[in-house]
């Protein structure tokens, strides 16, 4: 298993380089201009000096490499630096500067990175917690008035985007109820009672959008996974030596129940990141998916380049872990 | 055998029906039997003749619904099995009646180890600590001739082969040394060798610890080589019952003569075509009015179609549901055997 994790780890890094090639080149071939927002005021002569001194004059492969090692060196000493607390772990000079702001990428993406996490990975927990006990039950008592209204809930999530659910919501609950803020404010900061009350009603409405629609994807894949596994003989053996319904349910179908819906899961967590850009965009909740579109929306070249190998790596990651827990679960699942 | 024994499990006029989008099947139909102790009750029929769904409804084992057990007693130690409670059942199953399932690929969970599977029943019906129950579940793989057992608990079941795997069944099924148990095709999904080898192992475990065993198999020839009596069924109704030695000389049902006689013969003919039973088993889906093998019978008369032949004693142990006389091929009329 460890020689396994060794290889699959060794594996990703030419295939990591390979996608941040391809990510770079089509930035490259990609129309629009980072001088595009000057105003058109400034002479053509300094606009060019701007464009050098962005760095934009290299030749396209000496770019890819000083970012490269801006990207693999540079930042991930500052990020260590900023956890630690340890300063001399940073690398002095140069980092990715990102276009727009001039200030390094990983700084911002620093900052972004709670207010994702915690909006949208707790709408995925939460998805998860809501989806496996309802997918087990639906699946126990199929046919029966909870299976049909879980199907046609989750039915509805799954069906309806989420800047359809969003908008919804912000109508009722916002507008007509008034309960619940219809900005994020992210430099709300939680040091007292009340100002928790604030900061749950604003994360309210997007980790309730984001969970309906995580919660009706896992739960059809738990039900579906239990169906499979409720009619097999292992099940009538069980039931033969006088288990319990719960334990035959909750032990022996549950585990082997499990090892689909865990592949989907972990496969999922990198959508944490990335697929949330358009809940965020609806909350205005400043994460990660809100940088990524106004990057892309301002040809900031540097931020979009290192968001999206960061979220390559992340997939590349989880992939990984997904096939690992697979072995973890499934016995007949061996990598030696 | 102790002829006369009060026997382990007495059933009488058991009914199974299941339902579906076109009505009610009738699976199990009026089917009475006993089985006395120590006593091997070899189980016939082809497929769909409700073998196995008449045992499952013993110990309530089929999904439900569709399946129902309309009527009838299952007396197991003084008491009807089909009347006491959920927990009580449980107690009965794997306690008092040991199961062994036709196909050991699927049978076993396949992401436990053999150990747990083996010490749930222990831990539950006997109460042992887990110490207990793993070395009673060595001296119980060993029972069944698994070698190196101690460590093998810690296997999965797929790191066994398919006759392995039944030996595995074999040894759940008697954890709890079981009054009886039930043998539900266990060869059938195994080659002919290991076959042998699990009837041999059985025939051994029988005489060792002396449980009942009720066994169900489409293999004539297994019967004759370990059972005590036999039942015919057919359409979900006893067709013929008595002891084995009797009814393979003396076929009274029209259905067990053509059984023997689809069996392939050792000497003879080498280019003898193998026979057959011509049509197909009866659909279960209306309450049979008549005999369900009218329609496939050589000896089938007018009576045949109207009314559902009783079971009635032919004499040594052994009955027969037939209006057809086999002794004079005479068809009976109602004075002679009522229906």
């Amino acid at each position: 298993m460890f020689n396994y994790t060794l290889r699959r780890l060794l594996l990703a890094i030419p295939t990591l380089l390979f996608i941040a090639l391809a990510i770079f080149l089509l930035l490259e071939l990609s129309p629009g201009d980072p001088m595009a927002d000057m105003p058109l005021t400034i002479p053509p002569e300094v606009r060019e000096q701007m464009r050098l001194a962005l760095g934009l004059g290299e030749a396209w492969y000496i770019r890819f490499f000083k970012w490269l090692y801006l990207f693999s060196v540079v930042e991930p000493s500052h990020v260590l630096a900023n956890m630690t607390g340890l300063d001399w772990l940073a690398i002095e000079g140069q980092r990715i500067i990102s276009f727009q702001t001039r200030s390094p990428v990983g700084d911002i993406i620093a900052q972004r990175l709670p207010q994702t996490l915690w909006v949208v990975g707790l709408s995925y927990i939460f998805g998860i917690m809501v989806a496996v006990p309802i997918g087990i039950y639906s699946a126990y008592r199929q046919y029966s008035w909870f299976d049909q209204a879980g199907t046609f809930i989750s039915m509805v999530g799954f069906s309806l985007p989420t800047f359809f659910t969003g908008p919804l919501l912000m109508l009722i609950f916002s507008i007509w109820l008034g309960w619940f803020p219809i900005i994020y404010d992210t430099t709300l900061v939680v040091d007292s009672w009340y100002d928790f009350g604030l900061q749950l009603r604003q994360m309210a409405m997007p980790v309730f959008v984001l969970t309906l629609y995580n919660a009706a994807q896992i739960t059809r894949f738990m039900r579906a996974s239990m169906l499979d596994n409720l009619t097999q003989d292992y099940v009538r053996t069980a039931r033969s030596k006088g288990m319990t319904e719960k334990v035959v349910v909750l032990v022996h179908v549950l585990r082997n129940s499990m090892i689909p819906v865990i592949t989907v899961i972990a496969l999922g967590i990198p959508t944490i990141f990335t697929g949330a850009i358009i809940t965020e965009q609806i909350f205005r909740v400043n994460g990660l998916g809100a940088l990524l579109i106004t990057a892309i929306y301002a040809s900031d070249i540097p931020m979009v380049l290192t968001l999206s190998v960061v979220f390559a790596i992340l997939i590349v990651l989880f992939n990984l872990i997904a096939d690992l827990l697979y072995a973890v679960f499934d016995p007949r699942i061996r990598y030696d | 055998m102790p002829d006369g024994a009060t026997p382990v499990l007495d059933v009488k006029n058991l009914k199974t029906v299941f339902a579906t989008r076109s009505g009610e099947v009738h699976a199990v139909n009026s089917v009475s039997f006993d089985l006395r102790p120590g006593e091997l009750l070899g189980v016939v029929g082809e497929s769909g003749s409700g073998k196995s769904v008449t045992m499952m409804s013993l110990l309530g084992l089929l999904p439900s619904p569709p399946a129902e057990v309309r009527s009838g007693t299952v007396m197991l130690g003084g008491r009807d099995i089909l009347k006491i409670g959920a927990e009580e059942l449980r107690n009965v199953r794997g306690r008092e009646v040991g199961f062994v399932f036709q196909d050991p690929m699927t049978s076993l969970n396949p992401v436990f180890t053999v150990g747990f599977q083996l010490c749930e029943p222990l831990r539950k019906h006997l109460g042992m600590s887990k110490a207990q129950a793993r070395n009673r579940a060595v001296e119980l793989l060993e029972l069944v001739g698994i070698p190196d057992a101690r460590r093998r608990l810690g296997d999965y079941p797929h790191q066994f082969s398919g006759g392995m795997r039944q030996r595995v069944m074999i040894a759940i099924a008697l954890a709890c040394d079981p009054k009886v148990l039930i043998a539900d095709e266990p060869t059938t999904a195994l080659d002919v060798t290991i076959q042998a080898q699990i009837l041999e192992l059985v025939k051994e475990l029988r005489q060792k610890l002396g449980m009942a065993i009720i066994w169900i198999t489409h293999d004539l020839g297994v019967i004759a080589g370990i059972a005590d009596r036999v039942m015919v069924m057919y359409g979900g109704q006893v067709a013929e019952h008595g002891p084995v030695r009797e009814v393979f000389a003396n076929p009274a049902h029209p259905y067990t003569r053509a059984l023997l006689q689809t069996m392939p013969k050792m000497h003879g003919a080498r280019d003898a075509k193998l026979r057959v039973i011509e049509g197909q088993p009866p659909m279960l889906t209306r309450q049979p009015a008549a005999c369900p093998f009218t329609a496939r019978c050589a000896h089938a008369f007018d009576r045949c179609g109207r009314e559902n032949p009783a079971r009635r004693d032919i004499g040594h142990a052994h009955d027969v549901a037939c209006h057809w006389d086999h002794t004079t091929a005479d068809p009976l009329t109602a004075a002679e055997a009522p229906a």
